[in-house]
């Protein structure tokens, strides 16, 4: 992995668990990269993936690692592009031997898997450790602990990288880690140039959301035109060696990158700009520059760093009951006075005849939902509303009483409802906690086909 | 600026673009204006205490606004207000995506009187 003009490509070829996959298939025939990085994690779907795991012990990996590496295997193998991933989730190494087998049934011979583990702190925590950014220790949380991951750095990902690792395939790898471990690889950057690093994690940030930066998650038509989203093109960084990067996606490819599409992505999930925490450096965004060279790319740099935070974040998920969802919908004259009247009977419903004290809330979608809470719960049209009623409990049978009590309303409430759906979906919650960096200790497991 | 109706406030949507994020139960939209003389106004009208008023029952938490001078942009960081985060929360947006909306929404603060 090596072009002779010192430029290195990273492309993005998922931003999150549920991204699209033919894209990434485009990038990574006609890009020409040297790695393809797919962050396919977030604070939930590694919960998620624990109770997969749980329930079976070979599961626990991202759904989709299977297409995805059917599709990208091949095509990655001829332009010599090393896949990047977090696919593992909960559960790598059966990830990594998924994989190995996926490679060997495609008769890809001398493919190099590494497996990185390390991640999953469970049993290295005291139930005294405290919150991160709330009140209480683990001990408060009173349900069962389903997972506990530590946030991996690149120092945790380079070691594959040096044994020549085609393929590496991680739990939390923290998201921009995943694009500055190979430019510290390649660049030959080291931990002490704290400047490199804060640059190697701007072009990671950016990228780590895909098509976010390309267009995706922008468009607002008359005053945010995007062309031929349907066709959005997954991001492309070109880095050279001082860490300043274009950001540019594939021609004949929709979407845009310009200004503002990097402008958004640069400060999403980031609160201050200055002091932007992962397991690598505290990265200082607040002097990063832009310029628009025009044909979808523009030129980032004079990103900074300061010393990595002394300890690492995990992520502990536990188990918190089902979040119960059900709705009936009314349409024509009247429709917002009948859905009130419905609002009014689930409500008395479930407090006064059942005495439910769980938590749960009664929407009026069409008439005000989403911004609700903010006090907007007015519509300019009330001529089709969906009652909405949301509850969390810990107790299955309450949530089936919930759906039970919206469906009922078809015979029992306004006149005119229909389309009454209710769904039971298990739910887990997470806290966040710190770890001493001594106690977490990646390994990584070549696999060769 | 968008042109809009004679008797129509101008919204914050007519001068910028905008984005939400979420972290724990902490909401971030960071705002960014298309032409840099409206950075004034911007900064004008979207203020924490501002933010605070118009959401009372939203904003439980302290709101934080950085300033990137250079690039004409604001990151609101409102915290405790995600009605307990994306794994808590009973809104059918529980991650707070909608946020950069809900900010957009905002009347420019014009010095005009909201009759004019």
């Amino acid at each position: 992995m090596a072009k002779a003009n010192g430029t290195f490509r990273i492309g993005t070829g998922a931003g999150f668990s549920a991204d699209r996959l033919d894209p990434a298939v485009d990038l990574a025939r006609r890009g020409e990269l040297d790695v393809m990085v797919l962050e396919c994690l977030g604070e939930r779907t590694v919960a998620f993936a624990h109770r997969d795991r749980m329930a079976d012990p070979r599961r626990g990996y991202n759904a989709l690692l299977d297409r995805r590496m059917r599709a990208l295997l091949p095509v990655c193998r001829a332009a010599g592009t090393v896949i990047i991933t977090n696919m593992g989730a909960a559960n790598p190494r059966a990830a990594a031997e998924r994989t190995h087998d996926i490679a060997r049934a495609l008769g890809i011979s001398g493919l190099r898997i590494a497996c990185i583990e390390g991640d999953d702190v469970s049993g290295l925590l005291r139930p005294d450790q405290p919150f991160m950014d709330e009140p209480g220790t683990l001990a408060d949380i009173g349900r069962p602990i389903v997972g506990m991951n530590a946030y991996l750095g690149a120092d945790a990902i380079i070691p594959a990288l040096e044994a020549s690792a085609d393929v590496v395939i991680g739990g939390r790898l923290a998201d921009p880690s995943m694009y500055l471990a190979p430019l510290m690889h390649y660049h030959g950057w080291q931990n002490c140039d704290l400047a490199k690093l804060g640059a190697g994690t701007l072009v990671g940030h950016l990228m780590e959301c895909g098509m976010q930066i390309t267009g995706g998650y922008f468009a607002d038509p008359g005053i945010k035109e995007v062309p031929d989203l349907a066709d959005c093109g997954y991001p492309i960084a070109e880095v050279v060696r001082d860490g300043s990067a274009v950001i540019t996606k594939l021609p004949e490819t929709g979407g845009r990158v310009n200004e503002a599409t990097v402008k958004e992505q640069l400060l999403y999930e980031v609160h201050d700009p200055a002091s932007y925490l992962t397991p690598d450096v505290t990265a200082d965004f607040s002097r990063v520059t832009l310029k628009d060279l025009g044909n979808n790319r523009v030129q980032v740099g004079s990103a900074a760093g300061r010393a990595r935070p002394e300890k690492l974040k995990v992520t502990v998920g536990f188990d918190a009951g089902v979040l119960a969802e059900a709705g009936v919908s009314y349409a024509g004259p009247a429709a917002g006075a009948r859905g009130r009247l419905a609002v009014e009977i689930v409500e008395t419903r479930l407090k006064e005849t059942h005495g439910i004290k769980s938590p749960f809330r009664v929407d009026l979608i069409g008439a005000g939902s989403l911004f609700a809470t903010a006090g907007k719960a007015r519509a300019d049209s009330e001529e089709d509303v969906r009652l909405h009623v949301a509850l969390r409990t810990t107790e299955r049978e309450e949530a089936e009483l919930m759906l039970w009590e919206v469906e009922s309303l078809l015979c029992c409430g306004p006149a005119g409802g229909g389309g009454y759906r209710g769904v039971i979906t298990p739910a887990v919650e997470t806290k966040s906690v710190l770890i001493e960096r001594d106690l977490v200790k990646p390994t990584f497991e070549m696999f060769v086909t | 600026m968008t042109a809009r109706g004679r008797n129509e406030r101008l919204l914050v949507r007519d001068i910028a673009h905008a984005r939400a994020g979420d972290k724990g139960n902490t909401s971030n939209v960071n705002i960014w204006v298309y032409d840099p003389e409206d950075f004034e106004l911007l900064k004008r009208s979207v203020t924490p205490e501002r933010i605070k008023k118009e959401f009372p029952r939203l904003m439980r938490g302290t709101v934080t606004r950085y300033v990137i001078e250079h690039l004409h942009g604001l990151n609101l960081v409102m915290g405790e207000a995600l009605e307990g985060g994306v794994n808590a929360s009973l809104n059918l947006d529980s991650h707070g995506k909608s946020f950069s909306y809900l900010i957009l929404g905002l009347t420019l603060d014009t010095g005009e009187s909201a009759e004019s």
